[in-house]
């Protein structure tokens, strides 16, 4: 990776004004680095002469964010995201590393195309792990080389863009995955009981006319794999779930000591399937957006620790593949770079600092009072992190990675987010860095904005604007 | 799209379309109706032609084909005095991948007033008025609504009341239980004769098995049973929607036949129906499936004045949306 693994000889960098949040609490202090790693952490700090000094007034200054779930498109899908430019996004958004999904074309199913993506992301604007497939071709019916990319640091795997469907084959994923220090990630969907359906089955999809998938269709294979994990002891995570009934499930799984991770999006934290009574696809997303009960489900499995991280499954499309009609047209939206504030938004305000009505689809934040900062970043940043194998530093065939997600102390690697939770900001689509502009939150207001990311010690986002 | 110009996207008045019977509600069901008189009387006339929308041009796109609506509305536009042009998806770009966008993109700037749009897709007339300046007529989509058909629909039936009352006003549905019978769920002509009839007063009932209901009918104005013998004796209407083959495949019925058994308006269920009860289908029927065949041959059958009344609703949408001042 860039900065981490040949530490840029810099002048000296400090971050001054600030709140520090990370693991460890909240404490006002400012941050000094030096070869791309933190040398002081002190509430006042006079600047050594030549350095950078970066203004993190009214700012909360946080360990990196670290996103476990981002479709980059490269190999394949260059027209709607490249590495360069989904990282970039990544950047704007407070992230220092991405997990780059495998469904690309041809997926990352063998060593040489994790190496092309690995290198791709060296030259990135933040740190750049992949995620292998399970299954070669992500087709269902042999297993990928795991071990080999292992090898290549590898740790997480999965057929993400559809469910491994057949039980026998996850289960001897699971077994065989079992000694090699990785986590199988599954994207629940059972497509016989999604059955086609293309926004979530309920009153919405009833009225709109637009063929439904049940919440079971998500529930039922997460069941399966629940089991499965209590047959072969093998962690898993599991991606973007939708649904109460999902949350619950975790809870149960959790309390009996299996070894689950789940993560949830910030859409689905603040999006119902109301919002699509305009048949606008940029809402059409998989698993679909779901009912209000739903949302307060998830807003609450973050708080109670069923859900332990938040994660874009930031979806580049085209715009002219989203101006294809509903059934058409290809699922998923952007995230990175608004990701932070939208679940700042849903999860941190109090519910009167909010003129959204539920009914419209855009749910307003609550019920309760806004949860602390402090735990926002930990949905982040440690806690994926951690499942994403990148908490750690470590020494891998292709350099030093990791390091992502740790308290801000000295000697750690100055991978930093400075977030500036008072400003307020519109999103244009056309401004971000994102090749493509499917964000549902084009024209919107959003509270709070990240106002300069730091990448070992290099400046990546200054004031809002990508440095390279 | 610039940030200014969406946003100038969000504050555009919004243009006159019909997209859902919502768009009416009963107050404009109403004017249609009334509207419709006037334009039955034009249609008996030797030139059934008034100058009301000369200069004015009519598109039809029909991305899925549909003859019989494409001329009912092609035949109203005439008789209004529009010009009209065609757009089926089999004659034209979209075979060679042009987007819908750029499609009807490209008929708005030859500069037409109103977009007559069918499409397979749920939804697609409705972004297509993010995309044009003419109002533009749903003319079904997907499986979502068939506005016209609700309308005409609606007129036939307080028509032919009035017919038989021998009165002179119109009136509305109110008092009557109207049956709708069928693929609820994928049915379009369903979706719009249910908000119509219950905003003209009726009480609708949905008949159906359980595989081809809704998932949901919460909001919908209806009762749902899936007992069509029990629901005979009360009924003033039977509506009969059109059963396809393909939902055989989708494992949402064993047989046709067994369909008929249940469901299909025989011989034996129409003679339980009171002597007076209507019998409609939007068309094109499948006798044998919902109808039997000497059933849709019955007096009591409105299906070819439905197709009558088609043309001459279709006129006073048309004079709704574009027209001005008198006929």
């Amino acid at each position: 990776m860039p900065g981490a693994s040949t530490p840029k000889t810099q002048a000296d960098l400090l971050v001054r004004g600030g709140t520090i949040v990370d693991e460890t609490g909240e404490r006002r202090a400012d941050v000094l680095v030096s070869e791309g790693r933190v040398v002081a952490v002190e509430p006042s700090i006079e600047a050594p002469r030549g350095a950078t000094v970066l203004d993190a007034g009214g700012c909360f200054v946080s360990p990196g964010l670290v996103d476990l779930h981002a479709h980059l498109r490269e190999p394949g899908g260059e027209i709607a995201e490249t590495v360069e430019s989904g990282s970039r996004a990544g950047a704007l958004g407070g992230y220092t590393a991405l997990v780059a999904m495998p469904n690309t074309e041809p997926a990352i199913d063998s060593a040489a195309v994790a190496r092309d993506v690995l290198a791709l992301g060296q030259k990135a604007l933040t740190e750049i792990a992949v995620a292998g497939a399970v299954t070669v071709g992500r087709r269902g019916e042999r297993l990928s080389p795991m071990g080999e990319l292992a090898e290549l640091g590898v740790r997480i795997f999965t057929d993400d863009g559809s469910g491994v469907q057949n039980g026998g084959l996850m289960r001897r994923a699971l077994e065989y995955a079992s000694g090699l220090g990785v986590v199988l990630a599954e994207h629940c969907e059972d497509v016989q009981l999604a059955a086609g359906g293309q926004m979530h089955e309920g009153a919405w999809s009833s009225r709109l006319g637009i063929a439904g998938q049940p919440a079971l269709a998500e529930e039922v294979m997460l069941s399966r794999d629940l089991a499965l994990v209590a047959l072969t002891g093998t962690p898993m995570h599991f991606l973007h779930l939708s649904t109460a009934g999902s949350v619950e499930m975790v809870r149960a799984a959790k309390a009996a000591g299996l070894p689950v991770t789940a993560e949830v999006t910030p859409h689905h934290l603040a999006l119902s399937d109301a919002v699509l009574q305009g048949y606008d696809p940029v809402f059409k997303v998989k698993p679909p957006l779901r009912g209000v009960a739903d949302v307060t489900a998830l807003r609450a499995g973050l708080t109670s620790g069923v859900i332990d991280a938040i994660a874009t499954d930031h979806a580049p499309h085209a715009p002219e593949r989203k101006e294809e009609p509903f059934d058409e047209a290809p699922s998923g939206m952007l995230g990175l770079e608004t990701a932070l504030a939208v679940a700042y938004g849903a999860l941190c305000l109090a519910p009167g600092q909010s003129d959204e009505q539920a009914d419209s689809g855009w749910v307003p934040p609550g019920p309760g009072p806004g949860v602390p900062l402090g735990e926002l970043f930990g949905w982040f940043s440690w806690k994926p992190a951690r499942i994403a194998g990148l908490y750690e530093e470590a020494e891998g065939p292709l350099g030093r990675r990791g390091g992502q997600g740790g308290p801000i102390n000295p000697g750690a690697l100055a991978h930093l987010c400075v977030f500036d939770p008072s400003a307020t900001w519109v999103v244009d689509p056309a401004a971000q860095a994102s090749r493509s502009h499917n964000t549902a939150w084009a024209g919107r207001s959003l509270t709070g904005k990240v106002r300069h990311s730091v990448l070992a010690g290099e400046v990546v986002v200054l004031d809002g604007k990508a440095q390279r | 799209m610039t940030l200014d110009e969406l946003l100038e996207v969000r504050r555009a008045p919004a243009a006159r379309h019909l997209l859902s019977i919502n768009d009416l509600g009963r107050e404009g069901i109403l004017e249609i109706m009334h509207l419709s008189d006037a334009f039955a009387e034009v249609s008996e006339r030797p030139i059934p032609k008034v100058p009301a929308l000369r200069g004015r041009t009519v598109a039809t796109v029909f991305m899925e084909p549909s003859t019989r609506t494409r001329l009912s509305f092609e035949t109203a536009a005439k008789r209004l005095s529009a010009d009209t042009m065609t757009f089926t998806a089999s004659t034209s770009a979209t075979v060679k991948g042009e987007s819908l966008r750029d499609t009807v993109e490209t008929i708005d700037a030859m500069g037409i007033d109103a977009m007559v749009i069918r499409h397979h897709a749920s939804g697609a007339p409705a972004r297509v008025t993010e995309w044009i300046g003419a109002s533009v007529i749903n003319a079904g989509d997907g499986t979502h609504e068939h506005p016209t058909q609700a309308l005409l629909d609606s007129y036939t039936i307080l028509e032919t009341l009035r017919e038989r009352r021998g009165g002179e006003a119109l009136g509305d549905l109110s008092g009557l239980r109207i049956a709708i019978v069928g693929d609820i769920k994928h049915s379009r002509v369903a979706r719009s004769d249910v908000l119509a009839f219950a905003a003209l007063g009726a009480k609708v009932v949905l008949v159906a098995p359980p595989t081809l209901m809704p998932a949901s009918l919460e909001g919908w104005p209806v009762e749902a049973t899936g007992d069509f013998d029990a629901a005979l004796g009360e009924l003033d209407v039977v509506y009969l929607l059109r059963i396809q083959a393909e939902r055989l495949g989708e494992v949402l019925l064993p047989s046709l036949d067994e369909y008929h058994w249940r469901y299909g308006l025989t011989r034996a269920r129409a003679s339980a129906l009171r002597k007076d009860a209507l019998i409609m289908h939007p068309g094109p029927m499948i006798r044998g499936v919902e109808i039997s065949p000497d059933v849709a041959d019955l007096p009591a059958s409105l299906v070819t004045r439905q197709v009558h009344n088609g043309v001459v609703v279709r006129m006073a949408v048309l004079f709704h949306l574009l027209g001005s001042g008198e006929i």
